[in-house]
């Protein structure tokens, strides 16, 4: 923790106990914000992108840097569907089910991950390489119905198509 | 900087434009990026400095050229003696790149195949205002955006201009509201300015949450400085000086465009303290949305921006009078703020000429669904859905029969063809039991099942309904129960009459627009598409083959108890 920041003596030591070098940069994100509770969205946001997930642990380190109480980050952590509290597997795959991608047939595109691959939307498989994720619209309806593979939107998919792509992810 | 400064900017870039006698422009919205729009660029970037055409030819991405259906799409203007000529290819991929690169721009000879035919309905109905720049100015740079006009406005309000005609040019455009519910955008202004407070806000709403919108995404990526500079302009007309812009996590494209935007703007001090050499400050900031889409109501919205969870509170106090850390704020929709700088430059007059008695000016749809032309249009209000769907959207594809047009996303409501020749504009709209909405027109056809639809947008509410209040945290689990039942073949013919009582309690009772509008497409498809319902209660039979029937009962069994309990 920079010694210019307002900390109570209970807050979060100089070094993580884990040692872990992520929470020096969660340490610059909040710097950033100057510590301002206002910022908590901004702060999981960059503690999403550093962890992958929002554990716990990290919840608690942000609570106490913020000086906001538990309840009110945990609260705010479960109530957006962009905040994920489990750990994602290796691969994401998207799929994206705004109106015009379900009128276009995503909810088949869906079912046949769930029939292949054995993970419902919101769930990652065993072997922690796929998870299946729902996203409410991705803006790209002009090319419905739109899959998001990781990062990467791809148009005018179908079933057959989606599932090639989740082949090649799923090799050893 | 003042207007000599910026006026050599604009000088500048505009000289190099026509120093450069082809100047292509490659599509870089998502839709087109997802077609590897990002790899056609990079091809003609290559196959121009292979050919060691580096100074005659400019490639430059661009924002949302409207026909996301057809991408990759390119532009390429040339400058010919006495006038441009300009080409839009449509499906160009990284072969068709290095064909336009040697035919084209080599040989001078402009591809037959593939390009969009620029007399075409498609093009020739629109009208441009807030879609202006997008698709002919480079996002990514300032420079550019400056030579297309932008801060223009700005300025003229900043050294020709009181706050309060900044209001009174606003209110006489009859500009209203283009995040769907369509108020009065002069009235919301004069209210915030004459609130009490030492400090005010000014918010961008740019949680596009509805589900088959893609407009304000669009516009963000294609023109941010429009939406920048319409947020500064009310900012100066109600006596703020701080600006949020509120944007949904799941548009990251946006985001980096905007960051970029708002840096570049600063250097150039057209944000920050003491623009143009006046007295007023104007600074922006970014706040990112997690998923939620009830934070794209005004008071959720607030919370969210302050960090915390994105739940509505009753109104009043509205947030003019007490908003964001209980400042009076100012909250438009990225569209609204997009049109600012055109009324103030163009001129109130100009901008009510285009539009109906009520709804003054364009209006920007994303075409979705069953639809031949999918993709970004911005029409005069008041064209009729006929013409968006069949001249501008060419109709339905593969020879089936047009069903519904649904506006307004989950708030909204399915227009079926007896309503086709409704002229679009606000009022009309909730005529037929629909809404504007922010935009998203999505096309369905016979193969759609209405109720089916119907539980679709209640399944959506249900998952958003924030849970602050009963109404819409119950009241959506139940009508969705309902909906599902019907949707198996399980239904009984007094689960309409309970939809229907449940559908008013929802929308008297609920404490923010998500529980109000919630009913809305359940109303609407009950009001036009009964028989459906109705098939799936008698008859068991879903008339489209989208539901799947659940097996009947024994006939000597006792019926099983489906009554949905919350």
């Amino acid at each position: 923790m920079s010694q210019n920041a307002p900390m109570s003596p209970s807050s979060a030591p100089a070094v993580h106990p884990s040692g872990d070098k992520r929470f020096k940069m969660l340490d610059a994100a909040l710097r950033r914000q100057q510590y301002q509770p206002e910022a908590l969205l901004e702060i999981l946001h960059a503690a999403q992108e550093l962890f992958g997930f929002l554990s716990d642990d990290v919840l608690l380190y942000v609570g106490t840097a913020l000086k906001l109480p538990l309840s009110r980050v945990y609260g705010v952590a479960t109530f957006y569907n962009l905040f994920t509290l489990k750990p994602k597997g290796q691969h994401t795959c998207t799929v994206c089910m705004g109106t015009a991608c379900y009128v276009k047939g995503a909810g088949e595109i869906l079912a046949a991950v769930e029939r292949a691959h054995g993970v419902k939307a919101g769930e990652t498989t065993a072997d922690g390489k796929l998870s299946s994720v729902v996203a409410r619209c991705v803006g790209a309806c002009g090319i419905a119905p739109a899959v998001v593979f990781d990062q990467e939107v791809a148009g005018k998919q179908d079933a057959a198509t989606v599932l090639k792509r989740l082949e090649g992810w799923m090799k050893p | 900087m003042n207007a000599e400064e910026l006026q050599g900017i604009v000088d500048a870039e505009r000289k190099a434009q026509q120093e450069v006698r082809h100047r292509v422009g490659v599509c870089q919205a998502a839709g087109c990026l997802s077609l590897g729009a990002d790899q056609v660029k990079a091809a003609l970037q290559r196959t121009v400095e292979e050919a060691r055409l580096g100074g005659e030819v400019e490639v430059f991405g661009t924002g949302c050229l409207g026909l996301c259906d057809a991408g990759t799409l390119v532009q390429v203007e040339s400058r010919e003696p006495g006038h441009v000529c300009k080409c839009l290819y449509q499906k160009v991929d990284a072969e068709g790149a290095v064909r336009i690169v040697k035919e084209h721009l080599l040989a001078g000879t402009p591809l037959d195949d593939g390009q969009a035919d620029a007399e075409s309905h498609f093009f020739a109905k629109q009208r441009r205002v807030v879609l202006q720049g997008s698709g002919v100015l480079d996002p990514e740079r300032i420079e550019s955006c400056l030579a297309a006009g932008a801060y223009q406005a700005l300025h003229r309000a900043l050294t020709e201009l009181k706050p309060a005609d900044v209001i009174a040019e606003i209110t006489a455009s009859g500009l209203r509201g283009r995040g769907g519910a369509g108020y009065p955008t002069g009235l919301k202004w004069s209210t915030v300015s004459k609130a009490v407070g030492a400090r005010k806000v000014i918010i961008c709403n740019a949680d596009e949450g509805d589900p088959g919108a893609f407009m304000d995404r669009s516009v963000l990526e294609g023109d941010p400085h429009r939406v920048l500079e319409g947020m500064a302009i009310a900012g100066y007309a109600v006596g703020a000086e701080q600006g949020y812009v509120y944007v949904r996590g799941e548009y990251p494209l946006a985001i980096a465009r905007l960051k970029g935007a708002i840096k570049q703007a600063e250097r150039l001090q057209l944000l920050g303290h003491r623009i143009f050499e006046s007295a007023f400050n104007f600074r922006i900031d970014l706040r990112i949305g997690a998923g939620a889409f009830v934070c794209g109501e005004e008071t959720a919205l607030i919370a969210s921006v302050e960090g915390r969870r994105g739940t509505p509170r009753p109104r009043p106090p509205y947030p003019a009078v007490s908003g964001l850390g209980g400042m009076p704020t100012l909250i438009n929709n990225v569209e609204t703020f997009a049109n600012v700088p055109a009324i103030v430059t163009g001129g109130a007059k100009a901008f009510a000429s285009v539009g109906t008695e009520k709804s003054k000016g364009t209006k920007v749809f994303a075409l979705a669904g069953k639809i031949a032309r999918t993709g970004l249009i911005e029409v005069p209000m008041g064209m009729t859905l006929r013409e968006i769907i069949f001249d501008i959207g060419g109709g339905i594809p593969d020879g089936k029969a047009f069903k519904a047009a649904q506006t307004g996303g989950p708030s909204g409501g399915c227009i079926p063809a007896q309503h086709l020749d409704l002229p679009v504009d606000y009022e009309s709209l909730i005529q037929v039991g629909s809404f504007m909405g922010s935009g998203g027109l999505i096309v369905m056809d016979e193969t759609s099942c209405m109720v089916d639809v119907a539980a679709y947008f209640m399944e959506f509410c249900r998952d958003e309904s924030c849970g602050k209040c009963v109404p819409c945290r119950a009241g959506t689990v139940q009508m969705h129960g309902l909906l599902t039942r019907i949707c198996r073949g399980e239904g009984r013919e007094a689960d309409l009459a309970q939809l229907e009582e449940l559908a008013e309690l929802l929308k008297s009772t609920s404490l923010c627009g998500l529980g109000q509008g919630a009913p809305n497409p359940v109303v609407s498809t009950l009001r036009y598409f009964r028989d459906e319902y109705l098939a799936h209660v008698r008859e068991r039979r879903c008339p489209a083959g989208v539901c799947k029937m659940a097996p009947p009962p024994a006939p000597h069994a006792t019926p099983a108890r489906t009554e949905v309990r919350p």
